[in-house]
């Protein structure tokens, strides 16, 4: 036991450069999958908001984004993996359609509480209901819903290094082997390098936050 | 009073909301040019009838009817398939001027062109130069040119509701229908705005339906003022024959102490 604490605190960074591809690589797959995830969030997330669509639309896609976000991300993987095949591809589709889920039902939450006379106001205008979303909307749920999609982004970082599992490649794959094979040192590395991925996003969240807002 | 020309017409038109009667068969003829201050106690129909007009809200169903500019908008509780072209030409001013507050006043003031540019020109926000211009001769004629790159809820309530205003002249509204304008201004901006609209009145002729919980103000701007008394018009007429008798009808006893 002591041995393997005394591992844990010498990180071997002798493969260095792999990690840093796979990390690269899983960062690419976070991104790419809340890219994806933001295609289905967006026009489910307005559809599914009880203040803009009738019931009969907005319980059905509601509903529908249960089912994206409850299905578990591995399970989700496991089945691109059967389609289309091995690879870093099965990953982002898995990643895009669970957190196409919750980004749906957030949007959705943010869209609900926005205040209803800027929207008339456009509406007064003689403006088309798209008109209306985008220029009445759209300007209030957008702090909100950048928030939620890079916070997502960076929790994908975590999710797509699990995601590894299932052989969608990345930072992962070395993760899990060095765990099964006792080198804790090189876990401890893997992990530090995890640790500075997830906080170089945040911190380029924060940059892009600011530059938003 | 006859006029030649009713932009708006209502007729017999009535709205519940639950188990109250906002509006109880109103009908009202406005002319083209007219300035018109509605006036009554709060809950009295006011801007639940300034809202039918612009088809903001739906009238009940019934023999009810809203016409404006010889187009019906509503009819047996339902909006008319042609009523987005008929409010394309009606400006509608609200009591907290609705500009969407993270946009720039500029902007703001541009969205009055929604309803005449292209669909996909609005969409994107591809202002025409005409537009443009519109908007900043708009925001220079209400006095507040020198805020158009501020976001909207930065600037005071006097300069939004100008900003307001300046919309509706983009829009190129005919009739202008303005909820409680001034009600949550200070004097200045309030007199200020209720000058602006005034001068839209007369200089641009356009057609001004203003309610307004000062009865000062109607007496100074207007020269008609309909007045309504839990959902109906109990009074309908020139500003000079308001007596002060008419407005204790109106308004209860205790207006006698509050002026």
């Amino acid at each position: 036991m002591r041995q393997l604490g005394m591992e844990f605190v010498r990180p071997n960074f002798g493969e260095y450069r792999l990690y840093i591809t796979d990390m690269w690589l899983t960062v690419q797959m976070a991104l790419w999958g809340t890219a994806l995830a933001l295609l289905i969030a967006i026009p489910l997330g307005l559809a599914g908001a009880r203040n803009l669509t009738p019931t009969w639309i907005q319980q059905p896609v509601r509903r529908l984004l249960d089912v994206l976000r409850s299905v578990p991300d591995l399970v989700i993987g496991a089945i691109f993996v059967v389609a289309v095949g091995l690879g870093p591809f099965a990953g982002v589709m898995a990643l895009a359609v669970n957190t196409g889920g919750v980004l749906g039902k957030l949007f959705s939450e943010a869209v609900e509480a926005i205040d209803r006379a800027p929207v008339e106001g456009v509406r007064a205008t003689g403006a088309a209901p798209l008109h209306e979303i985008v220029w009445g909307v759209l300007p209030q749920v957008a702090p909100l819903w950048t928030s939620y999609a890079l916070y997502r982004f960076e929790s994908n970082a975590r999710s797509a290094t699990v995601l590894s599992l299932i052989g969608a490649g990345g930072i992962g794959q070395p993760l899990f082997d060095s765990i099964n094979s006792f080198a804790f040192d090189q876990t401890s590395a893997i992990v530090i390098v995890i640790v500075v991925a997830v906080s170089g996003i945040d911190l380029l969240s924060q940059v892009i936050r600011g530059r938003l807002l | 009073m006859t006029f030649p020309a009713a932009v708006i017409s209502v007729r017999n038109v009535s709205k519940r909301f639950g188990s109250t009667l906002a509006l109880d068969g109103v009908s009202l003829e406005v002319g083209r040019g007219e300035m018109i201050a509605l006036i009554g106690p709060s809950g009295s129909g006011k801007s639940t009838l300034l809202r039918t007009v612009a088809g903001l809200a739906t009238i009940d169903a019934g023999g009810g009817t809203v016409t404006v500019f010889g187009e019906r908008l509503q009819e047996r509780g339902r909006l008319m398939d042609g009523f987005p072209r008929a409010r394309r030409r009606i400006g509608f001013i609200f009591q907290q001027f609705n500009l969407v507050g993270r946009l720039s006043l500029f902007t703001n003031v541009a969205l009055g062109s929604l309803g005449r540019i292209g669909f996909w020109r609005g969409l994107l926000g591809r202002w025409p130069i005409e537009v443009r211009t519109a908007a900043m001769a708009a925001l220079v004629r209400v006095g507040v040119a020198d805020r158009a790159g501020q976001r909207a809820n930065t600037l005071s309530g006097g300069q939004q509701q100008r900003g307001a205003i300046a919309r509706t002249l983009v829009q190129q509204a005919e009739v202008v229908l303005a909820d409680e304008p001034v009600a949550s201004l200070d004097p200045v901006s309030a007199r200020n705005v209720m000058d602006i609209l005034k001068d839209l009145n007369r200089v641009d002729g356009m057609t001004i339906l203003v309610t307004l919980h000062q009865v000062d103000y109607a007496l100074r701007y207007c020269d008609r003022v309909v007045a309504l008394k839990a959902g109906c018009i109990v009074y309908d007429g020139p500003t000079s024959g308001l007596r002060q008798d008419a407005l204790v009808n109106i308004y209860g006893p205790e207006f006698q102490d509050a002026f």
